[in-house]
Parts: structure tokens; C-alpha cells; sequence
């Protein structure tokens, strides 16, 4: 499935948000999003999941406008998770996760036994099932990002949309979720602010003020020029004793 | 592969105490015809019954027959369907908006409604075409309008639930203040008296007629909130995630919003502003069933019901020959287990 922006803005009381972005999203790559706070990845991910409306441009699912689709439709196809979506609720995580068989549920098409399947699929592919029953109150922040990205699993989407995921958690779940997001077998746009991390994904997209200003494989994007423009630091890569990949290392400017 | 653990379906509803409903319900409505100044055994309310549904010929004092099929029989089916309805326009609200003090008074209905019926009763509006039920619900669609269109306004600024919470705040205090206006200027200390009791709740003028209105409203609003169920749990992250969640959030939340507002609007009209119980009952209800709609809807409309019919059963025998205002028992019992919640709610956070 081809996810396409083409010429995208977005403007919010008189503010530019996003500024003529085109980009296409290709089957099965991981792509990331990178940039400086406010540069707008957060509402190009929202374009994208059609939860706003563009100003200017149109994104298209395989050639048709998001615009002209149901929601329901979009749903079964595209999921967003979002930076921190909490709830005050007493459901577990078994619960929580079912939510993502919304699309596929109507008041003439009740929960079946292949829901439950999603669900445990879902739930095993980010490790959680042992988790089913806990209360969401009771999990921590890495947990429950795990249990969003099970959630947004269950909708079988086709493209996953992640926003910022690996924000507040500690070194060791970073790892895991990014592992994880890179073992599923869909396309992925994920919003990240670590760009070594960005490193790892198929392509990078930079975003700076509102527009795109790179886009292409990181070791072509993400350069010490491109980074003092964008980032304000400045940047050394360096080689990976242990596998040769390339490092990024920051030193604040003189 | 065989699941370890078999668990429920999780948003499916469990069966064996929904058929347990109707029992329950038809329980509570023998108790709320039997119990009262007068007390009528059950055998001769069950005889009433056959005689008038299906011409049994029981002979049964004339008086009881008259008690209870037009008097108290009436009484419990209109509290129940408010019962059902208040604590449903609460589930709804609450779960929308994602505020734990949402209540079916929140878009300004129920300080709409009093200056209705204070502008029916002592200005005189409508010069006796139109009865102070009338008046009570044109005000509270006049001030639910108002308050949408406020919070419309408003939507630029904020996110939806937000502008709607403080719409219908500015909306309520400015009738509020329209009501005291009127009452201030204009009304007799009696008028001001008999306002006063409306405003808290009354079941005492309750007849047939409002019967024949107050169920089908209840079972609209019933059978609404059953049907956007899922909608309504997709709620849980916020509505951001049950769009994502394939939830068109704009109509789903203007029908579920409008009809809960014309649930309230004809409940208010017909029995005053009775408040907690669409405040208490869907918290209390969560406690018991949990926050999933599939349960919480049928559980909170059956609680609200018996609740009620409860509620006025007290309110006619808790004094001996006088009849409390009904809104004064539930906040008696409601205020207390709304402490209780606020408390818990502190304790969690």
C-alpha cells in the first residue's frame, strides 16, 4: 500500500505548520521523521492519518484521496499512535487492545472468535500477553506504549503511523520497541527525535519549519551539514567498532 | 494452538444477568406501586394488573384499583424511564467528553428548563396555551441551542470537549441568573415556593399521558447508546484515537449529544431537575461492571431506573403525609457516594 502527500500545508490561526510537503511512503519501509520540536511531525502524521484536514495539497492511499474515504475505511488501513494517549478509565489490557477491532465491529457485525484472535496476535507480537489482565493504571510508560502499538496491531493496518514512540521510556525499551517496530511486517512512519536512531530506518525525512528538507536514505540525509542547518549543532559520524555502522556524535556549537 | 487463560470476549456483554434486567426492573416497579401512605398488598396491585391488560374481572377494592393504575403504576414507570435516561445521558457525556463531572445538566438543560417554566408560570408566557412542561422544554432547548452555539464558537481555540464543558457553563449560569431575575421581579412568595419544588422534582403530577412520552424517550435514548456502544468505548484514548480508531467523531458525537440533550430536555420538562443521578449512577455502575459500553449501558440504564423508583418511594414515606421533593432524596444519597468517588478518584491519581 502506497501512502502519497503531495504538496501538503496545514495552517492553524494564521500559523504555517506545514509548508508544501511531498512525499511518497513506500510498501514495507521504515520510514522516519525527523526534526527540530514544533517543525511539524506531529501534524504530518495526523495529515497522513487523515485525523486533520490539509490546507493545501491532498494525501492518497494508493492513488485515492484519504479525503473521499470513510473512516472506517482509513481505520482498517492506516494506525496512529500517538504521543501519550491516556485514559483515567479501570480497563485492562486485554480491553484496551480489543479497541482496535473497532473498524471491523458494527451493531450487525458482533465480536467473534477471529477478533480474539487479533487481539492475542497482537498482544504476542509485542510481548504483552502475559500482561492481558493487568489494569492500565498499573502499567508503566513503556508498557503502555507497548499496549498502543498492540492496539493500533490489531487493526490489521497496512501502514502504522508512530508518534514520537520511544519518548519518556528508559534505554532498554527504546531498544525494544524500535526492534520490534522494525520486525513487523507493515510499512512504518515513525516520528523520532533520536536521529541515531533514525539511522536505522529505510529512509529519513527531515523536517524543518514546516517543510521537508531532506528525504532519502540516512547516511545521504542525515549529514553534518544537513544537521547544523537544521539542528543548530554540530555533528561527527563516526564508524561502530563492533559492526562498522555509522555513529552520530553532537557537540553543542562554539 | 489452544489459549492458556479463556477469558471473556472482552467488549462483548455477559449474558446471564441481562436477562436478569427485566425481573429486577419489574420488581422495583411492584415495589414502587405497593409501598406509599397506603400500603397495597401485591396480590391485589398483580389482579389490578390482569384486569386492566387483559379483563381478568378480579374483584378488587375500588379505591386500590384507582391507586395504583392511576396513580402510583404510572408514577414508577415515569421515574424509571428518567431513572434510565438521566443515568445514560450521564454514561454518554462522560465517556464523550471525557469528564468524570459530566452529568445530563452540563450543556445548560436543566437552568434552561427552570427559566422556561418560571416564564410559563409567573410571567404568564404563552397567556395558558402552553403548560408549564411545555415552557420547561422549550427553555432547555432554547438553552442547549445556545450553549452548541456557543461552544461552536469556541471550538477554534480549544479542543471540542473542552468548549462545550465551559459553553454550557456560561450557558447555565447566564439562565440561571435569567430565572432569578424573573423570580426576583415578578413571582408571589407562594409562586417562588412552588418553583422551588419543581426545580428539585417532583414525581406527584405524574399521569399516564407522561408515560406514554417518557418511554418511548427512554427506549430512544436506550437503544441510541446501545447502537454506538463501540463508538462510545473508542472514546477511552480520547477522541483523537477513536478517529483513528475509524470513529467519524463529528456526527458520531452530534447524534449521541442531541439525543442524550433530548432525552434530558423531556425528562426535565415532565419531573424538574433531579440531579446525581446522572452523575453517580455511571461512576458506581463503572465500579461494579466496568468502563466497557457493551455492559455499562444496560447496567447504568437498569441502576438508574431502580434508583429512582427508589428514591420515590422514600420521598413519599420518609414523612409521614408529605411527599419530598424527589432531587432532595437522590442528592441526600447521591452526594455522599459522589464524595466517595471524588475520594477514590483522588486516591488513584
Amino acid at each position: 500500500m502506497k501512502l502519497t502527500a503531495e504538496h501538503l500545508g496545514a495552517r492553524i490561526h494564521g500559523r504555517t505548520l506545514l509548508d508544501n510537503v511531498s512525499l511518497t511512503i513506500r510498501p514495507g519501509e521504515t520510514f522516519a521523521l525527523v526534526g527540530p520540536n514544533g517543525s511539524g511531525k506531529s501534524t504530518l502524521l495526523r495529515l497522513l492519518a487523515g485525523l486533520r484536514r490539509p490546507t493545501r495539497g491532498c494525501v492518497r492511499v494508493d492513488g485515492r484521496p484519504l479525503a473521499h474515504l470513510k473512516r472506517r475505511t482509513i481505520a482498517r488501513s492506516i494506525a496512529l499512535v500517538e504521543q501519550q494517549a491516556e485514559t483515567s478509565d479501570r480497563l485492562c489490557v486485554r480491553d484496551a487492545v480489543a479497541l482496535g477491532r473497532t473498524p471491523f465491529l458494527s451493531p450487525l457485525r458482533p465480536w467473534t472468535d477471529e477478533d480474539d484472535t487479533h487481539v492475542d496476535r497482537a498482544l504476542d507480537d509485542v510481548d504483552m500477553r502475559s500482561f492481558a489482565d493487568r489494569l492500565w493504571h498499573t502499567l508503566s510508560g513503556g508498557e503502555r506504549q507497548r499496549v498502543h502499538i498492540a492496539r493500533a496491531l490489531a487493526q490489521q493496518p497496512r501502514i502504522l503511523l508512530l508518534d514520537e514512540p520511544t519518548n519518556h521510556l528508559d534505554i532498554q525499551h527504546q531498544l525494544s520497541i524500535l526492534s520490534l517496530v522494525r520486525r513487523l511486517p507493515v510499512t512504518v512512519v515513525i516520528a523520532l527525535h533520536d536521529l541515531n536512531q533514525a539511522m536505522a530506518c529505510d529512509r529519513v525525512g527531515v523536517l524543518d519549519a514546516g517543510r521537508l528538507v531532506a528525504l532519502g536514505p540516512p547516511e545521504d540525509v542525515l549529514t553534518p551539514e544537513r544537521l547544523w542547518q537544521t539542528f543548530r549543532v554540530q555533528a561527527d559520524s563516526i564508524g561502530d567498532p563492533q559492526d562498522g555502522r555509522r555513529i552520530l556524535r553532537f557537540r553543542q556549537a562554539p | 494452538m489452544s489459549r492458556v487463560i479463556s477469558l471473556p470476549a472482552p467488549v462483548a456483554p455477559r449474558l446471564h444477568w441481562l436477562w436478569l434486567t427485566p425481573l429486577v426492573l419489574a420488581i422495583a416497579l411492584v415495589a414502587g406501586t405497593a409501598i406509599g401512605e397506603t400500603r397495597i398488598p401485591v396480590d391485589t396491585i398483580l389482579k389490578v394488573l390482569a384486569n386492566r391488560l387483559w379483563d381478568a374481572g378480579y374483584p378488587v377494592d375500588r379505591i386500590d384499583a384507582g391507586i395504583v393504575w392511576s396513580y402510583r403504576l404510572s408514577r414508577a414507570i415515569v421515574a424509571a424511564c428518567c431513572g434510565a435516561g438521566l443515568a445514560l445521558t450521564g454514561v454518554v457525556l462522560q465517556a464523550l467528553l471525557r469528564n468524570a463531572l459530566a452529568d445530563p445538566f452540563l450543556m445548560g438543560l436543566s437552568a434552561g428548563a427552570s427559566t422556561g417554566a418560571v416564564a410559563v408560570t409567573v410571567l404568564g408566557l404563552g397567556a395558558g396555551a402552553i403548560g408549564l412542561s411545555a415552557g420547561a422544554f422549550a427553555g432547555a432547548a432554547l438553552a442547549f441551542g445556545l450553549v452548541v452555539v456557543l461552544a461552536h464558537a469556541a471550538r477554534r481555540g480549544m479542543q471540542a470537549a473542552g468548549a462545550i464543558i465551559l459553553a454550557g457553563i456560561a450557558g447555565a449560569q447566564l439562565f440561571n441568573a435569567l430565572t432569578a431575575f424573573m423570580i426576583a421581579k415578578s413571582a408571589s412568595a407562594e409562586q417562588a415556593r412552588g418553583i422551588l419544588f419543581w426545580l428539585m422534582g417532583s414525581l406527584s403530577g405524574v399521569r399516564w399521558d407522561d408515560v406514554a412520552l417518557a418511554v418511548p424517550t427512554a427506549l430512544v435514548g436506550l437503544g441510541v447508546c446501545l447502537w454506538y456502544m463501540r463508538a462510545l468505548d473508542a472514546f477511552t484514548f480520547g477522541a483523537d484515537s477513536a478517529a483513528s480508531m475509524g470513529v467519524a467523531v463529528r456526527p458520531v458525537r452530534g447524534v449521541l449529544i442531541a439525543v442524550t440533550a433530548l432525552v434530558t430536555a423531556v425528562m426535565v420538562s415532565m419531573v424538574g431537575a433531579i440531579g446525581f443521578v446522572g452523575l453517580v449512577i455511571p461512576h458506581a455502575m463503572r465500579l461494579l461492571v466496568g468502563s466497557r459500553h457493551a455492559r455499562l449501558v444496560p447496567a447504568s440504564a437498569l441502576a438508574g431506573a431502580v434508583f429512582l423508583i427508589g428514591s420515590d418511594i422514600l420521598s413519599r414515606i420518609l414523612v409521614p403525609g408529605q411527599v419530598l421533593p424527589i432531587g432532595v432524596i437522590t442528592s441526600l444519597i447521591g452526594a455522599p457516594a459522589f464524595a466517595l468517588i471524588l475520594v477514590r478518584g483522588a486516591g488513584r491519581a
